[in-house]
């Protein structure tokens, strides 16, 4: 009788992680970390996104390392984030001094500022490019980089938001900045009801297929049906830090990409309609998310019987690490339990 | 009768939807101001429940007596106005100002409640035994055989087969959901049952059956009763004493006999006129 | 820029990974949570490089209490051995350098999941019991807004009625693991999905529980010595798993949480303790 129900774990676990390296060697070619960033940015903006760490060359790193799961990414990112030492917070953005590179509006044919196409999948026939197969990286970047300076640059200028117009009309209902310091939901547990700024927070880090689903469920009839996007906007925001020994002064420490949107829905004003905003904002070049972030921002603050409305259903449910945590835990072995619940179906049979 | 306290007493009651104006007074159209919209749907009741009696309320539907019953349970909150209770604080507090603890005593010791629709009352998916149960652990209660025995007791009192208390009321008929109701309510000997509407909905034979139900039940626990219909014949059956609701208002009230053969208002004249 | 740059090594962590703020905050709930015994103290809980949902609430309290005079013990499934535990051992080894141990007595900090070592531990030993759900009302009540008001009226009704349910229908209380306490009379608590075998000795005992939920953020703990009863209906006794009969066929225990296990080739049923290394301390000895 040589069998032991569990044992030899580390020696398992050992050759687990091994097997793990065997299959992502499969190949003489290795794939940078450069190439990563800069070939697969998407996925890099993504993962930093759920991470809620904007960090480029480690969410390339953590790609490969996992062979490009997402949400094992994004995991190595967290973990990593939890060994920093906060050291500043930086001052509250404002992306209406974005450089934008790209904006639309579904809502206006013409906007203040104009609108920019940009850099967008929409338009393309979603046909396979065989010839990337044999594609010259060097070449392609040479040829790029000859046709941007051979072009004289169009300044452009921060604009307005498209709500600001119906702000002040009246169609929009104008509010305060609050520049109270967020409820960091980083640091602290979520509480229900919540602050607008965990709410927030919590949307922004959550997994895109989870929120794209949720909001995809509202414009399907499990809500408020059908929001206009009335601004998407894609560009650089600079990253300013309080300079510590002069009050009021502050020091530039970089820039980060992002896509923030703004998005319409009718709403009741007493005995009259208005419209209400929903908003999103994420990391990188993220629209979707983005765009589903606004949709269920404005479905929680309406309230009411869908899934989408309830807040502790939708924040609580959505953060990559925590589903995907606690759905592979189902996995490890849960002998003890199991056994009590056989006990207890036992017993009742008698 | 009229010389003991009150086992309830309800003063000024005003539930609104909307804020009010000044023109309110003057411009309501039913309970509805015409200028400014808002809905007075209980306006400014006063009334006294006395020990042992069944006090009914008798109104067309929109008239606000479903809305004054389920205030009492605090399913509404009013825009104003008292209640008190003979066994809560001896009757020095309004129940509106109850903590959610107290309230969830009011509800499981001084009163009991039956809605129009089971749903509200009752837990669909757990036995019926379970429902007389979970009045009797809110009181207090942590013995399974005594809330056994005391559940048999109640649906044996309410008619129900106690071979099926181990049933859920969701595979219940209509009737049988209202009686489980009536037993629940009773579960812990309240001082005051709230009738909402009890028999409207159900088939007439099925009616006389639960009402005949409420009088044998009436003459066992003795309790006082709170009976709201929008059916004369019912409070005819029941009520010792009828008050007439119209528009948020009472506009009539004495002994439901006197009430029957001599109607001063109009509106209980044309109420009294369609029961013959 | 490469990572070479940034002068960032395998090597850099700080000992016991997290940095010393967040170690002091974890250690400000635990002190909150054993001053309100049964209590589920809010936390802001880390990332690990651990699975949220895989004992990160444990690591979280265990990374956060020890010192490099600690010896650590991590048991899951009551298994030293078992993946999961050996997993956690190697994670807070390589952040640590502490002592680790499989018998119980030496141990001053344990981590567990799933169940709560035979030999009764004593002063100065910290039992660290991963939780998957610390919400023992969540199941009966799936908001934590309206759980949240329950405890602090202390309206426990309907998690009696459950119990109450379960009599009904089947005429036993059906919970298995998970099985909800009183804590000194004020506080209802899940035990972590512990056998019911095991709630006994939550009970006036000598050490330190504690019960960090990573995912759901939340420290409670049950300080030595206090009163914790299984919730149970005066006329129907609490009952614990039951192995009349049966035996460890490895040490020959009658008095153990056994496994049950099968004999792939001859479809027999055996049981051994759960407890692997008490079960080897017996068998030793014996010898």
């Amino acid at each position: 009788m040589a069998y032991v129900a569990v044992s030899g774990g580390k020696e398992a676990i050992e050759e687990s992680i091994r097997l793990l390296d065997y299959y992502r060697s499969g190949t003489n070619k290795d794939i940078e970390i450069e190439a990563i960033e800069n070939k697969l940015s998407l996925l890099v903006d993504r993962v930093m996104s759920e991470a809620g760490l904007y960090a480029k060359t480690y969410a390339a790193l953590a790609l490969k390392q996992c062979e490009g799961s997402p949400e094992e990414a994004v995991f190595l990112l967290r973990a990593f984030r939890s060994t920093l030492t906060r050291n500043y917070y930086t001052e509250v953005v404002n992306t209406e001094d974005m450089r934008i590179v790209r904006r639309i509006s579904a809502a206006f044919k013409d906007i203040t500022g104009g609108q920019i196409l940009g850099a967008t999948y929409d338009y393309t026939h979603r046909l396979i490019n065989f010839d990337l197969d044999q594609e010259n990286a060097a070449e392609l970047k040479e040829h790029m980089h000859n046709m941007l300076t051979s072009q004289t640059a169009e300044e452009i200028h921060p604009c307005p938001r498209v709500s600001d117009a119906l702000k002040k009309e009246g169609i929009i209902d104008s509010c305060e900045e609050n520049n109270q310091p967020p409820h960091d939901v980083t640091m602290n547990m979520l509480e229900f009801p919540s602050d607008r700024s965990a709410r927030l927070q919590t949307l922004t880090r959550a997994d895109t297929g989870f929120i794209s689903g949720l909001a995809y469920s509202v414009l399907r009839g499990f809500g408020q049906v059908h929001p206009t996007v009335g601004e998407l906007r894609c560009g650089y925001v600079e990253l300013y830090v309080p300079y510590l020994s002069e009050i009021g002064e502050s020091i530039y420490i970089g820039e980060i990409m992002m896509t923030e949107v703004e998005c319409f829905n009718s709403a009741d004003d007493k005995d009259q309609l208005k419209l209400a905003v929903g908003y999103g904002a994420v990391f990188g070049r993220n629209e979707n998310k983005a765009i589903s972030m606004s949709v269920i921002d404005r479905e929680l603050d309406a309230g009411g019987p869908h899934p989408t409305q309830n807040e502790e259903f939708v924040l609580m449910h959505g953060d990559s690490l925590e589903m995907n945590g606690f759905i592979s835990h189902l996995k490890l072995p849960h002998y003890v339990t199991f056994q009590s619940k056989l006990d207890a179906v036992r017993k009742t049979r008698g | 009768m009229l010389n003991e306290k009150p086992v309830m007493s309800i003063r000024n009651l005003l539930l609104r939807y909307g804020e009010g104006c000044p023109s309110c007074r003057g411009s309501l159209e039913k309970n509805r101001c015409a200028v400014c919209k808002t809905v007075w749907a209980v306006n400014d009741i006063s009334l006294d429940v006395y020990p042992g009696e069944v006090l009914g309320i008798v109104g067309e539907s929109g008239s606000g007596k479903s809305t004054l019953m389920r205030s009492l349970y605090f399913d509404f909150t009013p825009t104003s106005g008292c209640a008190t209770l003979r066994d809560y604080k001896e009757g020095q507090k309004n129940i509106w100002d109850a903590s959610s603890a107290e309230r969830r005593m009011i509800k499981n010791t001084i009163m009991g409640m039956v809605y129009q629709n089971p749903i509200l009352g009752l837990r669909m998916n757990y036995s019926a035994a379970s429902n007389i149960a979970e009045k009797l652990i809110g009181a207090g209660s942590r013995h399974a055989g005594q809330m056994t025995l005391r559940a048999a007791e109640l649906l044996e009192a309410v008619e129900i087969q106690t071979s099926r208390m181990c049933e859920a009321p969701k595979n219940f008929s209509g009737g049988m959901q209202q009686r489980v109701q009536i037993s629940k309510a009773l579960a812990n000997r309240p001082a005051l049952l709230l009738l909402d509407e009890v028999t409207t909905g159900l088939d007439l034979s099925v009616q006389a059956k639960v009402l005949d139900l409420i009088r044998k039940i009436k003459a066992r626990y003795g309790m006082s009763i709170l009976l709201v219909s929008h059916d004369l014949a019912v409070i005819r059956m029941l009520a010792d004493r009828t008050v007439v609701m119209l528009d948020g208002k009472i506009v009539e009230s004495g002994l439901t006999d006197q009430i029957l053969e001599d109607p001063q208002h109009e509106y209980t004249q044309q109420l009294v006129h369609s029961l013959i | 820029m490469g990572i070479e740059h940034r002068k960032l090594t395998n090597n850099h962590y700080n000992f016991a990974f997290l940095d010393e703020g967040s170690k002091r905050e974890i250690r400000r709930a635990t002190l909150k949570a054993v001053a309100i015994p049964g209590y589920q103290v809010p936390f802001g809980s880390r990332e690990l490089p651990i699975g949220r949902g895989w004992g990160t609430g444990g690591i979280q309290l265990t990374l956060s209490l020890i010192g490099p005079e600690d010896t650590l013990k991590v048991i899951d499934q009551g298994s030293d051995e078992s993946v999961n535990a050996v997993s956690i051992k190697k994670f807070v080894g390589l952040c640590t350098q502490v002592k680790t141990t499989t018998r119980t007595h030496e141990a001053t900090l344990i981590q567990t999941r799933h169940r709560i070592p035979e030999i009764p531990l004593t002063q100065g030993q910290i039992l660290v019991l991963q939780v998957p759900i610390p919400e023992p009302l969540r199941i009966v009540e799936a908001r934590e807004e309206i759980t949240k008001q329950m405890h602090a009226e202390k309206d426990y009704a309907p998690i009696w009625l459950q119990l109450y349910e379960s009599l009904v229908k089947y005429n036993k209380v059906t919970i298995a693991s998970e099985y909800p306490c009183m804590v000194e009379g004020r506080y209802v608590m899940n035990p972590s999905p512990i056998p019911k075998f095991d709630n006994p000795k939550l009970h006036k005992s000598s050490c330190l529980y504690l019960f960090g939920a990573g995912r759901e953020k939340k420290i409670y703990a049950i300080p030595p010595h206090t009163e914790v009863i299984s919730l149970a209906f005066d006329d129907v006794p609490f009952e614990i798993e039951s192995f009349a009969g049966q035996q460890c066929r490895l040490c020959g225990s009658g008095n153990t949480y056994l496994d049950e296990v099968f004999d792939a080739q001859t479809g027999e049923r055996f049981h051994q303790c759960s407890d692997t290394s008490y079960c080897k301390e017996v068998v030793d000895h014996a010898q």
